[in-house]
């Protein structure tokens, strides 16, 4: 350690070992440029570093009231919980890390959905909870998904998406896979009903969620440097066996190769979002005459 | 020092003794009624063990069999149990992807699609099938097959046997997500019959990719995962050597699935496994495709379809 460093105040020190350990509560430390800066400010500003414009991450329901309007939310599903039919036990029973999760999280999985409008446009918003199981994918969440489509196509309502998911759970095995499936067909029907389907990826959006739902919006829109992809970093890397290009899987990177629509800030998420949809339900109510 | 043949399971090993010496024994060429009778004990004793190994494979066994090096394959297959096959290639877009094959075949009086994942059997095909790991062209490809399927009504044939969607740089540029993602979407509402049949490895939405359908069927000796038992050992075990434990807790072995219903059928193999006997897995195989595309056919395809996206919407277990 440096002199200079030494009579810096600990929190403001740029040392690697202390990544992290800036204490939870009054402090927010960017983990991208290391800006520390009061929480408050922090969350004020949607979770997005004010320095480098770090996307972190955000909890759904967060993202729910940046999203939706105040008047007319209201959530729905939360009667849907899951249970272990395999009886998966790893380290610890399945049955057992659920219980401790939703006790932790106050979630019941990795999903929240909402009935509302967004700038009185009205919609169901489904939003991923990355703290439950990595935002993984397993029964609860493809019934939840599966629903929500339902409801767009009985209210003739617009579907919202964001995503935020390691991929398939693997405690549900098969069961897992197979929502992949059950989210994909749900989405097809709407497309059949010609009701916008919008899909945010944010960080990080992988595995088999990025193959399903994710990637099959009718606009797909990543927030910044989010890393999106079928398949992670470090198995690549192992794959491969060479050093992956910079910025590789992040949504600039996506953006340069085509595989999304466009990057949006959290901030304008909301605008943004409200214009696509007036703008793809603008002549729905003439299509049948007009078809 | 016992000799090691790579082509034998750990398990297996004792049946490379029997078969060894079974095959001295016929080697002989001064066969006297006495080594013949030895011979037809040990033939005897070959049959037997062979039960007694095959009758009680654990779920990791199950797994190795699912890859064992000699496992017959799509290209394997295709000419044992096809009367014709014209192969089709090609996305139409980027490029061939050679781990999945696909084209025009005849099976009885069916004329159908085929889409099947191919392994390589030598080091130099396995290279060149990228052991059967597709990346977005493979399944563009088995998209554009699909396609073809629905427009002249021949119905869909798929084999499963792959690892997983290939993990690499160049795939995931091509959208690697957006390729299976499409096939999902697209097979839930095809308007031709689809029968997907796991051969080997179900691996992963690599797998799922070309196995979405009314009829979902598994070899008795394959398996279907969302994450190969190595893989799921090193994440939630942190030890990629337990993988034996987290094949016994994936429930990927073809009688689980049946009996959790996420799959239609199971296609028994000869005993000793689909490797051991090529012919009698292939008409094992061959009846049981025959009879699903007679019955299947038979079915109105309205129907079917909405069968189809019932059988898509009951998947999953949970408490309301």
């Amino acid at each position: 350690m440096s002199w200079l460093d030494k009579i810096l105040p600990s929190r403001i020190r740029a040392n690697k070992k202390d990544k992290g350990s800036v204490p939870e509560g009054l402090w927010h430390k960017c983990s991208n440029c290391e800006t520390v800066i009061y929480r408050a400010e922090f969350e004020k500003n949607l979770n997005v570093c004010p320095k480098c414009n770090h996307h972190g991450r955000i909890s759904a329901r967060k993202r729910a009231d940046i999203i939706l309007d105040a008047e007319g939310k209201i959530e729905i599903l939360n009667d849907i919980k899951p249970i272990d039919v395999l009886n998966f036990k790893d380290k610890e029973k399945y049955k057992d890390k659920l219980a401790t999760t939703q006790k932790k999280t106050g979630e019941n999985d990795a999903m929240v959905v909402y009935q509302g409008f967004i700038n009185k446009i009205p919609v169901i918003a489904c939003f991923f909870e990355y703290s439950f199981f990595g935002g993984s994918m397993g029964s609860v969440v493809g019934e939840k998904f599966s629903i929500a489509v339902k409801k767009c196509i009985e209210g003739e309502k617009a579907l919202i998406c964001f995503s935020a998911s390691g991929g398939a759970r693997m405690q549900e095995s098969l069961f897992s896979l197979f929502q992949m499936a059950k989210t994909s067909a749900a989405l097809n029907s709407l497309s059949n009903k010609r009701l916008p389907y919008i899909s945010i990826l944010t960080d990080p959006t992988m595995g088999g969620v990025s193959a399903s739902l994710a990637m099959l919006g009718d606009i797909n829109i990543a927030e910044p440097n989010a890393l999106i992809g079928f398949a992670g970093p470090r198995v690549i890397e192992q794959t491969v066996g060479e050093k992956l290009p910079n910025g590789f899987q992040r949504s600039e990177f996506l953006q340069e190769h085509g595989s999304i629509d466009f990057i949006l800030n959290r901030s304008e998420q909301k605008i943004k979002i409200s214009e696509i949809i007036s703008a793809l339900m603008s002549n729905h109510d003439n299509e049948e005459t007009s078809r | 020092m016992k000799e090691f043949n790579p082509n034998y399971l750990d398990f297996e090993q004792p049946l490379l003794e029997l078969e060894n010496k079974i095959k001295q024994l016929h080697n002989d060429p001064e066969k006297t009624a006495k080594s013949e009778a030895a011979m037809e004990k040990l033939n005897k004793e070959y049959q037997n063990l062979t039960k007694k190994i095959f009758d009680n494979l654990s779920d990791w066994q199950i797994s190795q069999l699912a890859r064992h090096p000699l496992r017959p394959y799509s290209l394997d297959y295709i000419p044992n149990i096809f009367d014709s096959f014209n192969e089709l290639h090609g996305d139409r877009m980027f490029g061939d992807d050679p781990a999945i094959v696909s084209g025009l075949a005849k099976i009885d009086n069916h004329n159908i699609v085929f889409i099947g994942h191919q392994k390589g059997r030598d080091a130099k095909d396995k290279v060149m099938r990228n052991f059967g790991m597709s990346k977005p062209e493979g399944y563009r490809k088995a998209l554009r097959m699909m396609r073809l399927a629905e427009k002249f009504n021949l119905p869909v044939v798929t084999f499963i046997d792959t690892p997983g969607a290939y993990p690499g740089i160049d795939a995931e540029s091509r959208n690697q997500s957006q390729a299976i993602a499409e096939n999902l979407f697209v097979m839930s509402n095809l308007k031709t019959q689809i029968i997907s049949i796991i051969i080997g490895e179900g691996g992963s939405g690599g797998a799922l990719a070309i196995g979405v359908g009314d009829r979902i069927c598994m070899l008795q000796n394959s398996i279907y995962s969302v994450i190969s038992p190595e893989g799921c050992a090193s994440i939630l075990w942190k030890d990629s050597k337990k993988a034996e434990q987290a094949a016994e807790a994936l429930c990927i072995t073809s009688g689980k699935l049946l009996n959790h219903k996420l799959i239609d059928l199971i296609i028994p193999e000869p005993l000793g496994g689909a490797h051991r006997d090529l012919t009698a897995m292939s008409s094992s195989l061959k009846i049981n495709l025959v009879n699903l595309l007679d019955e299947i056919t038979e079915i109105n395809i309205d129907d079917l379809i909405l069968q189809r996206k019932k059988k898509i919407e009951s998947y999953g277990e949970f408490e309301i």
